[in-house]
């Protein structure tokens, strides 16, 4: 068989261990699935993780490739983050993720990492989460005077906001209702 | 003459201009430009103030071509959404398709035979040449050098004729598939790319000649739109737009996919981060990629092209219409398409514009939970400001050149 998409043959483990012994307290779940190391970190102390991951030289995270946010149904959270981190020194990727509810907010990576600025926006504006710190957390890729986050689960697909709006908002806005003459 | 007489005859200096900036600058103008203009290559809109032709800020507005593509993905199956990569960056469809395949396939754990990768890897390679021909033909017409662009879309259209007979389509191109590709090679094809490969580097030398030493050329690029290392780095560019600055990082060769490692070719850096350097690795990088063609014409195994799963890869079309089991079996890939195990995964590959990553959240089901595409544009946009505070209005339309943005892939 030929060689088809990159698995990551020695994931970085030993990051998983200086982080628990550096910052105690700061790794709740450890994942690995198809060479990728996922770790679950506490809401609150990102920002502190995320320098950590940045200045350790064992680490070396220097490059953020992506933040991205999802939104779930029917769990005992509504939300998780996920930060794509990668060395370009060491060369390994980790990944990085957070789970919060509604009404909760993220402390902003933007001052460890500027590259966060829009894609901290875009889950802002498409998933709904609050980013606590952000520099410009506008709307980025909908217009400015969208009021639902199209990614939600909650969200319906055809034609967009709905009468039957789940979280007891307003009915709709939007072309649907505008009355042809 | 002596020195003394020399001094003389040089004029005082003129009293020095008054330090008030507020005397001397007026009001700031603040300029719509986009999103319907030439030189933004697509529906970007810049809100710029402008302090006569310095440019003092820049304020982005993105989204007029967004689609809701990662909203999309989520309600159709894995082999559904295919078409829709085509639309992301549209002067590489063949990139975006392998991409996205092959986070699907590190999902599902599949490998696919040797022929399909080095078939894919062809197809990258066209698409990056394609994509920087047409980069190099607009950005040199954005800055007046209008020969450049008949030159490129002249190879553009031969790369163009290869791709429509491999595939059926110039743009919408669709032809990886999951654990393997739509169709073999059609007879002929190699012999197409292997004279294009050999006629290709006369005509780059052509183009080489036309810019890279033209005075007008370099003083419109060179010292034009510099970001450093550090913080083409902070700002998370990738691609030619990071090795412009001197940072050699390629996933080709960081995380090589489809055997990349065993291809000879080198990964072009700059030096000074500017519009100049971005250029000559684009340029250099045209000449790396008809390298690695020729090494994987050259190497092209036989053998098939799909995976031997009749779970995931669909039936030949002949034996669908008389078999019984194959009809069941198109009909429940086309319904019910497959299911992946519970898991997350990103895949990161070096499309024409830089790292292109798909990450795919799936719970088990025929469609993803979550798929979030890392576009090269989107991310390299939010340095735009960095790069053309301070210098001329002028200059802004090289520095948006050279960043090679394409809004199907920043909007989604």
């Amino acid at each position: 068989m030929g060689a088809g998409p990159y698995i990551e043959p020695n994931p970085p483990r030993h990051l998983v261990e200086s982080l628990k012994s550096s910052l105690p307290g700061s790794v709740l779940e450890v994942t690995e699935f198809r060479g990728e190391l996922t770790v679950r970190v506490p809401r609150e102390r990102i920002v502190e993780i995320g320098r950590f991951l940045k200045e350790d030289a064992e680490a070396d995270c220097v490059f953020l490739s992506c933040v991205l946010g999802m939104h779930y149904l029917e769990r005992d959270y509504d939300y998780e983050v996920v930060y794509e981190l990668y060395s370009l020194e060491k060369n390994h990727r980790l990944r990085l993720k957070l789970r919060l509810n509604e009404g909760e907010t993220v402390p902003s990576v933007t001052s460890i990492w500027p590259g966060a600025n829009w894609p901290e926006r875009e889950a802002f504006d498409l998933v709904g989460i609050r980013f606590q710190g952000h520099p410009d957390l506008r709307r980025i890729i909908m217009p400015e005077d969208y009021e639902d986050h199209p990614l939600r689960k909650d969200f319906d697909v055809e034609g967009g906001p709905t009468d039957i709006d789940p979280r007891g908002r307003p009915a709709s806005r939007g072309y649907r209702d505008v009355e042809h003459a | 003459m002596d020195d003394a007489k020399l001094t003389k005859s040089i004029p005082a200096m003129p009293p020095a201009l008054p330090r008030d900036e507020d005397a001397l600058h007026g009001d700031k103008m603040v300029i719509n430009m986009g999103p319907s203009h030439p030189s933004t290559h697509g529906v970007l809109r810049l809100v710029l103030s402008l302090d006569g032709e310095i440019v003092k800020s820049v304020q982005p507005h993105i989204g007029y071509l967004h689609r809701g593509m990662e909203k999309i993905a989520e309600t159709m199956t894995y082999h559904q959404f295919i078409p829709y990569t085509d639309r992301l960056d549209y002067l590489a469809p063949l990139s975006n398709n392998v991409a996205y395949i092959l986070a699907v396939e590190k999902l599902m754990d599949i490998k696919v035979p040797p022929r399909c990768d080095v078939i894919r890897l062809l197809c990258c390679e066209i698409a990056r040449i394609s994509a920087h021909l047409l980069w190099l033909g607009t950005g040199a017409l954005d800055l007046g050098a209008a020969t450049v662009f008949f030159y490129t879309f002249r190879e553009r259209e031969t790369l163009y004729d290869i791709i429509e007979s491999l595939t059926g389509a110039r743009l919408t191109t669709s032809y990886p598939r999951v654990g393997g590709l739509a169709r073999d090679l059609p007879d002929g094809w190699t012999d197409k790319v292997s004279s294009f490969v050999e006629s290709f580097p006369k005509a780059l030398d052509e183009l080489d000649g036309l810019l890279t030493g033209n005075q007008i050329w370099v003083q419109r690029t060179q010292g034009i739109g510099v970001i450093s290392g550090a913080d083409a780095v902070a700002y998370s560019l990738s691609g030619p737009n990071l090795r412009g600055s001197g940072i050699a990082y390629d996933v080709r060769r960081a995380q090589p996919y489809l055997g990349y490692e065993n291809y000879e070719f080198d990964v072009p850096i700059g030096e000074a981060g500017d519009v100049y350097d971005r250029y000559l690795v684009r340029l250099e990088e045209m000449r790396q990629s008809t390298r690695i063609l020729k090494q994987a014409l050259d190497r092209l195994p036989e053998g098939p092209i799909n995976i031997d799963d009749p779970k995931i890869v669909l039936p030949q079309r002949d034996t669908v219409l008389q078999k019984m089991e194959e009809l069941i079996q198109q009909f429940m890939i086309v319904t019910e398409g497959f299911r992946p195990p519970v898991g997350e995964v990103y895949h990161a590959i070096e499309a024409p514009k830089g790292e292109l990553g798909f990450y795919i959240r799936s719970e088990g089901d025929k469609s993803p939970h979550r798929l979030y595409i890392r576009s090269p544009s989107f991310i390299c946009l939010q340095a735009i400001e960095k790069m053309s505070v301070g210098g001329l209005l002028s200059d802004l339309i090289a520095v948006i050149a050279s960043l090679d943005p394409v809004m199907g892939e920043v909007d989604r």
